[in-house]
């Protein structure tokens, strides 16, 4: 059985504008195999930054979106009935580890903790990945590395790492970027003049200033992109910046209303 | 020339002569009314109007009343048209034939200020209908028909008519009126407080009734809006705008917070709420901006020339960060008009100020002055290439002063039109004096640092009372004070648990009955703790049939909480001390057991429990009494709260369940449950009308529903069916037999809460 490494390649260079030394780190980090995690609120860039330095490693990249019902056997694999028997088949964690890709668990956090305990045999020293229904060992592949990505600004009691998974981790904070970087980014990502991208990134701004009064994330850099994007197809600004930025952070009518008057007063 | 005068002289004599007075005060005024009359009105108009002062000269009242209307109507009939005459006729005949006739003298000096005011027929024929109502409603009588005391509050009322009218509507001032009534119609004086504006809710009325957006309503936006757009944030602090005819206050900011006015009218295109936000821009602005000077060797002019170009720079940079803010600055900023003020009589200075302040903000001014365009250009100029500063502000103010100074600038006269910028605070954190001066206005005065006592109790809360005749609240009506329940002897406590010890076994029982029902079973697991076999058996069937089978062939469980927060709210009024039938003990011996079984109860089932107790004396003094919060434990502490229960005084119900569910609301769980134990209907000593409180009890289950808390009623008053299904609805049970209220309580719990 083999296994097509070619379609886990990224074979565009992915848009990415460093924020610090992120990406000498992360590289640093590969090449002690050191899995990752990297940390941030919702759209601030994590999962583009792992796309990107897969693109610049040049290995191939396998994403795993985590969510609560997933079990052990949907990231190692399992036993398929077939009609004379039955057939194991991997599951994209054991993909990874044979072929040696970055295996990348976007918000794991969602996922139970009985299930993420299946990645740290691969996350120690032993490197390894026991398939206990296959009976198998499989050693993970030199050029294998562990991702992992979540959101702590949950601040759930019932979701959160435990202790024993994140000290296998070396560890990226993100966050937004500063207006000024932010600016160059939409400009950039959605091909809008600067200016206007300037004046996105000022909505974007009083809403995160709202934070914890109401809004429990502000407005992501994605977001601003989602609006940038659509004006630059025509729609009319206040209108994109409703329906791209407002609405889908809040029901709160107060909250609302000041955005909204944010938008009118930057969009004159 | 002479004919002419001679002719008018012989005209205004006839005139005069159908007045058919002798009044010697009418002659003096009597030529400035005609002249007026006959500038405003129709020849028949006229007429009518000179019938009407003959026969308010009749109605033996003195010359008061005439010399109103004589004065009053001109302008009457120029703002509301002079057919509404009759109307106005028929209503001072209708006060003429009441006790009422001193009233006549100010409903005729109040009037032109209304019309002014009202600008309608129908809005008058409105006005009208309210007095004449008010009038009726307040006229006392001993046989029915005949009226034999006056109306305390009407000349009162009448007085206030104008100021009260520049606030409301007239269906606000409708509704104002028929309050004061409806709550004051048997005591004289209060009713003259009333309609006077002397007391504390005629007052509270009259905000609730005012039209405009109110700070209250908005506050949280307007504290949204610092924050978000501002980065910003402060206290804000309404100040009344309604009381203070002469000096209109001015947003300001100190150390305390931020000042704003109470209520803001929509004007010019501009909602209330955006001129708020003009304001708390224009605020958030000098506090980036602003650094405080210190004016000792300053004149006022020059202090309010600083003012003016500093405000200017302040909104400037505010475009910059926010251009929709011009418009919002432009709409709400006055535009003198040039020349309009003479320089050669009048005091110029302001308007010269208004106009550069305009001329600043507005590249299309049109203004043509060459010294104002030359500092509108130095003053960009300054801008161009930064914020500037106070500092750099102050010498270009200071030179354009200089620069435009004229004789007439002292003058007492000084032209105020179109000058005023109400979105701008006043300035008072721009100036630091060395030496105490005289000339700082405030219009708040210094509050005394209150002297630090001993707290002895939380301050009261105010909450309304539904009002069911009228159908509105009245706003801070009761007053409840909050303390914890003096403790006893939790020993007291054990004993009485003791006595029920067969109880609680029973009780235990079904408790553990109740708490495993937290484990849920999730089906369609690979892995589970069992095999479900429903679905192993359609699996293995797929197989068979060759078909790709469903993995998820085992079964799990989850445990789900209960999440209840109940608060139990007891009657404490005088009743409880009564014995019951056929027992030694009283119904509050019987009410400690059964709260203490609950209790108990509700401890092993581990939910969140308040317990409180309320008995009220007069809408001034509810008393509510913390037994147990949320967060403490069924423990000797509450135990001793519990065994030291009095009884007294009566039942103000809606104001202690509103008061509960101020802290139940505040919880966070799914179900919010209220629990009412009392044994009679709700009533207190200053309500004559039974059903008063029970109609406010109702609305208060009505506002908690809309909280999201479940409100239960148990009573112990055998003849309650009534007045509870009024109250509750179906949420109650009553319990008819006293002696087994230990053990109902507890069941009703669990049978709410399954």
């Amino acid at each position: 059985m083999t296994i097509d490494v070619q379609q886990y390649l990224i074979r565009q260079e992915p848009y990415y504008q460093p924020q610090g030394r992120e990406v000498q780190l992360y590289e640093a980090a590969y090449r002690n195999r050191l899995p990752v995690m990297v940390k941030g609120p919702t759209g601030c860039g994590k999962s583009r930054f792992i796309e990107y330095m897969a693109w610049k490693l040049d290995r191939p990249l396998i994403t795993v979106a985590c969510n609560e019902d997933m079990t052990a056997s949907d990231l190692v694999g399992r036993y398929l009935l077939e009609a004379d028997g039955t057939r194991w088949i991997d599951g994209p964690l054991t993909t990874a580890a044979r072929i040696g890709a970055i295996c990348y668990l976007d918000e794991v956090v969602e996922a139970r903790q009985d299930t993420t305990v299946v990645i740290h045999p691969l996350t120690d020293h032993r490197r390894t990945l026991p398939l206990d229904k296959k009976g198998e060992l499989i050693v993970a592949h030199p050029d294998f590395q562990l991702v992992i990505s979540y959101n702590p600004g949950y601040q759930s009691l019932m979701k959160d790492l435990k202790q024993s998974t994140k000290q296998r981790f070396a560890a990226f904070d993100f966050d937004y970027p500063d207006a000024e970087l932010e600016t160059a980014i939409l400009a950039r990502e959605a091909g809008i003049a600067a200016e206007l991208a300037g004046r996105l990134v000022k909505v974007g701004l009083a809403a995160r200033n709202l934070k914890g009064h109401g809004l429990d994330e502000g407005i992501s850099t994605r977001l601003l992109v989602y609006a940038a994007k659509l004006i630059n197809d025509g729609v009319d600004a206040g209108d994109a910046c409703r329906m791209a930025l407002v609405r889908p952070i809040t029901d709160d009518a107060d909250i609302r209303d000041t955005l909204d008057n944010a938008i009118d007063a930057i969009f004159a | 020339m002479d004919r002419d005068s001679a002719q008018l002289q012989s005209a205004t004599q006839a005139y005069r002569a159908r007045l058919d007075t002798r009044f010697p005060q009418v002659n003096e005024v009597f030529e400035g009314c005609l002249q007026e009359a006959l500038a405003v009105l129709s020849p028949a108009g006229v007429d009518a109007y000179l019938e009407a002062g003959r026969s308010i000269g009749k109605l033996g009242r003195g010359v008061e009343p005439l010399l109103a209307f004589l004065e009053a109507w001109p302008a009457t009939a120029q703002n509301v048209g002079e057919e509404t005459l009759p109307a106005v006729m028929t209503l001072v005949r209708h006060i003429q034939k009441s006790p009422n006739g001193q009233a006549i003298a100010p409903f005729l000096q109040t009037l032109a200020a209304i019309a002014r005011r009202l600008q309608s027929a129908e809005a008058l024929q409105h006005y009208l209908d309210i007095v004449l109502d008010l009038m009726e409603r307040t006229t006392g009588s001993i046989h029915g028909h005949h009226t034999t005391y006056s109306s305390p509050g009407l000349p009162n009322f009448l007085a206030q008519t104008p100021a009260l009218l520049a606030q409301l509507s007239p269906a606000g001032l409708a509704r104002w009126v028929d309050y004061g009534v409806l709550n004051y119609a048997t005591h004289p004086d209060r009713q003259q407080d009333y309609f006077s504006l002397q007391s504390a809710d005629a007052r509270a009325v009259l905000q609730r009734e005012r039209d405009g957006t109110l700070l209250v309503d908005v506050e949280r936006r307007l504290d949204l809006y610092l924050r978000g757009l501002w980065h910003d944030n402060d206290l804000l602090i309404p100040y009344s705008t309604a009381f203070d005819e002469l000096r209109k206050p001015v947003p300001y900011y100190d150390h305390l917070g931020i000042r704003l006015p109470d209520v803001q009218h929509d004007a010019g295109g501009i909602r209330g709420i955006d001129r708020y936000r003009a304001m708390l821009a224009h605020i958030a602005g000098h506090r980036r901006w602003s650094s405080p000077q210190i004016a000792d060797n300053w004149s006022p002019f020059q202090r309010m020339a600083v003012e003016f170009f500093e405000d200017c720079r302040i909104e400037t940079l505010l475009i910059r960060e926010y251009p929709g803010l011009r418009r919002l600055f432009l709409a709400l900023h006055p535009h003198p008009v040039e020349g309009a003020c003479d320089p050669e009589t009048t005091s110029c200075l302001r308007h010269r100020l208004a106009m550069l302040s305009r001329a600043l903000l507005d590249p299309d001014h049109g203004y043509r002055d060459a010294d104002l365009n030359d500092y509108v250009a130095r003053f960009h100029a300054l801008l161009a290439t930064g914020e500037s500063s106070t500092a750099g502000i102050v010498s270009l103010a200071l030179a354009y002063v200089t620069k435009t100074r004229r004789q007439s600038d002292q003058y007492a006269r000084v032209h105020f039109d179109d000058t005023v910028i109400e979105y701008r605070d006043d300035n008072r954190h721009l100036w630091r004096f060395i030496e105490e001066g005289d000339e700082e206005e405030t219009f708040s005065e210094e509050r005394k640092q209150a002297e630090v006592e001993e707290i002895r109790g939380l301050p009261p809360r105010h909450y309304p009372e539904w009002d069911y005749v009228s159908r509105t609240y009245r706003p801070d009506w009761v007053c409840v004070y909050e303390a914890l329940h003096p403790s006893g002897d939790a020993a007291v406590i054990e004993r009485l648990l003791q006595k029920h010890a067969l109880l609680a076994r029973h009780l235990k029982r079904v408790l553990d009955l109740l708490k495993p029902q937290d484990k849920v079973r999730i089906r369609y697991q690979e892995e589970g703790s069992e095999l479900d076999l429903d679905i192993a058996i359609r699996s293995l069937i797929d197989f068979r049939a060759g078909a790709v089978p469903d993995p998820r062939i085992n079964m799990s469980h989850r445990t789900a909480g209960r999440d209840i927060a109940v608060t139990l709210l007891l009657d404490l009024s005088e009743s409880l001390n009564e014995k019951v039938a056929g027992s030694e003990q009283t119904i509050l011996e019987l009410s400690q057991e059964a709260v203490s079984l609950l209790a108990w109860a509700i401890e092993r089932l581990g939910d969140p429990l308040a317990i409180a107790g309320f008995h009220s004396n007069t809408r001034h003094d509810v008393r509510y009494q913390h037994i147990k919060g949320f967060g403490e434990h069924w423990d000797d502490t509450v135990k001793a709260r519990l065994a030291a229960l009095r009884a007294g005084y009566s039942t103000r119900m809606g104001a202690a369940m509103r008061h509960a569910a101020h802290y139940l609301g505040a919880r966070q769980a799914d179900k919010k449950l209220l629990l009412i134990l009392t044994d009679g209907e709700p009533a207190d000593v200053d309500v004559q009308d039974n059903r008063l409180l029970i109609e406010d009890a109702r609305q208060a289950v009505k506002e908690l529903d809309r909280e999201g808390i479940f409100t239960y009623c148990i009573s112990i008053d055998t003849r309650a069916n009534d007045y509870v299904t009024d109250i509750f609805g179906h949420r109650y049970t009553v319990i008819d037999n006293i002696q087994r209220l230990p053990e109902k309580l507890p069941e009703l719990f669990m049978a709410l809460t399954k």
